[in-house]
């Protein structure tokens, strides 16, 4: 008898379904066994192809170059608003926000999300509420905060929180419900109490789906938070550093932000999380 | 577990689920009538459902409702147009493999909405924008899933398949296509998802004056509780509809038909 897999689940998990990840990309050409160099070479390439087009274009002057500025002016943006402080400045503001949102969610996600999968009751409670919240697009809540928590921090800290919290009580609930029923009764058999259960057996083999859900929520977080800057007119931040450049046409200011953006976005993918699951599930073989 | 068991849990967890809303529903209206409020932003939910007819009855909101669904689906058409063959022939050729997967996964990690001030300027407000947009938050996950449903494809299949004759083109509609779509289907299913947000964001940030984000966002304004929680209901619902009935029905229709999936017994 294994527990029923509620029908719902699939439909509301499409982000659990064979999907492919940023991790796949990387470890596609590391497979080949090609020289560094080559590696390296041959994923320059296409952003040199870019990178010429993009100058041709903007020194050719189809467009006006306060709208299309050459690749020069970009880098020259972003070096003076790095030397005078303000593009350091709003990166902190929007990343303190980040942690602070995501923080909020993974404790409140996590802890929902275990309650749903170990207790019946705890699911049938909280599965409607969920799965109402969770179509909804995050930023559709943003003026309804706006108007319950003003403008500023708040808002954009617990709108952060609400929208990453529904990726990750997902995923720790189908988690824990795919924990091997056979581990668990093998571990009861073994004589396990409830504490070492939960601890040894289900915490572990929950992990994989867990870190994922925090990988997917951490994703949703950032991306809801650039949004809500534009929108919840904090004095800083990185959404609104490029929001704010609108008004005077700074288009390399505005495209300096999005590259640190991305930037910002690719490292907390690779350096948090991909370090994060080789110390724990990789390690303890739940993944390979 | 038999079959008669199985119903009597369905039914109570039918039950405690309706519960729920209920009590849900109850201490929202407790609170709003309590005046601990100002009504203005906490509306009570009849104020709300009546806000809803009437927007429904006077059509305004199913022209918003047709507006945002204009530009989701237009922009996801462009981007599965692109995305679709682009990602066969990443998964097919080695080179056009190399040249277009270090871009995407450059591009990916920019969340869509960091470019609306950049489209702004460069196509003024308006359709342009959130059409643009759309397709930028859809591409991605269409293109890395066909990638990957593509190269997931059995080899033993294609080598079978060659074996008893097939050659290009069956081989690629009979056996690549339907051994990718499982994947196929998830991209579309993903690019859908970041579309409605995207179109939602880029709708309140690049106003023009239809749309189910903008009508929220303008409600904001004049403090209209009301309007903006009947906007979200009809979000919540549009959505909803999509992710069960039109990807449901595409899934039963391709996929589980061919077996490539099981559905989710218990």
């Amino acid at each position: 008898m294994s527990a029923p897999v509620r029908p719902h689940y699939r439909e509301a998990m499409s982000d659990l379904a064979p999907a492919a990840s940023p991790t796949v990309v990387a470890a596609a050409s590391a497979r080949r066994g090609e020289s560094r160099l080559k590696v390296v070479a041959r994923t320059a390439f296409p952003f040199l192809v870019v990178a010429l087009a993009w100058e041709v274009t903007a020194h050719l002057g189809i467009f006006p170059r306060k709208l299309f500025p050459p690749l020069e002016e970009v880098a020259a943006a972003l070096v003076r608003l790095t030397a005078d402080g303000v593009l350091p400045h709003h990166v902190l503001d929007t990343l303190v926000r980040l942690l602070a949102g995501f923080a909020l969610a993974a404790v409140a996600g996590v802890a929902i999300g275990f309650a749903m999968g170990r207790s019946r009751r705890a699911e049938d409670v909280f599965l409607p509420l969920v799965s109402i919240g969770a179509p909804i697009p995050g930023l559709a809540y943003a003026p309804l905060f706006l108007l319950w928590f003003g403008l500023g921090n708040m808002t954009a800290v617990l709108l952060v929180a609400f929208v990453s919290a529904f990726p990750i009580i997902f995923n720790t609930w189908t988690g824990v419900k795919a924990v091997k029923d056979i581990w668990v009764r093998s571990a009861q058999a073994m004589g396990a109490d409830n504490r070492r259960l939960l601890h040894h057996v289900i915490l572990p083999g929950a992990l994989p789906y867990v870190l994922t859900g925090l990988r997917l929520g951490l994703a949703q977080a950032w991306r809801i938070l650039v949004g809500v800057e534009m929108l919840a007119a904090v004095s800083w931040g990185l959404g609104w550093m490029i929001f704010g450049a609108r008004e005077f046409l700074n288009t390399d200011v505005m495209l300096a932000g999005v590259v640190v953006i991305g930037a910002i976005g690719l490292a907390l993918e690779k350096l948090v999380f991909q370090r994060l699951e080789q110390y724990t599930v990789v390690r303890w073989g739940m993944m390979s | 577990m038999n079959a008669a068991t199985a119903r009597i849990e369905r039914t109570t967890s039918a039950y405690r689920a309706g519960l729920t809303l209920l009590i849900a529903a109850a201490c929202y209206e407790a609170v709003a009538r309590s005046g601990a409020f100002p009504a203005a932003l906490l509306p009570t939910l009849p104020k709300v459902a009546s806000t809803l007819w009437a927007l429904i009855l006077d059509g305004t909101m199913l022209e918003h409702a047709g507006y945002t669904m204009y530009r989701v689906l237009f922009g996801l058409v462009l981007a599965v147009a692109v995305a679709l063959p682009l990602g066969i022939l990443m998964g097919r050729f080695r080179p056009v493999e190399n040249f277009f997967l270090p871009l995407a996964s450059a591009l990916m990690p920019i969340p869509s909405l960091a470019w609306v001030p950049v489209f702004i300027l460069w196509f003024g407000l308006g359709n342009t924008v959130a059409i643009l947009i759309v397709f930028y938050a859809a591409l991605f996950p269409m293109l890395l899933n066909t990638w990957s449903g593509v190269r997931a494809v059995n080899p033993l299949w294609l080598r079978a398949a060659g074996a008893m004759g097939a050659d290009e083109r069956a081989l690629f509609w009979k056996v690549i296509i339907p051994g990718a779509s499982p994947f196929i289907i998830t991209g579309l299913r993903q690019a859908f998802l970041r579309a409605w947000i995207a179109v939602v964001g880029a709708e309140m940030l690049a106003a023009s004056d239809w749309g189910l984000g903008w009508v929220i966002f303008d409600a904001k304004e004049f403090l209209n509780a009301d309007v903006m929680l009947a906007a979200l209901a009809v979000i919540g619902a549009i959505g909803f509809l999509f992710e069960r009935l039109v990807f449901g029905s595409i899934e039963r229709a391709t996929v589980m038909r061919w077996g490539m999936v099981r559905t989710a017994k218990g």
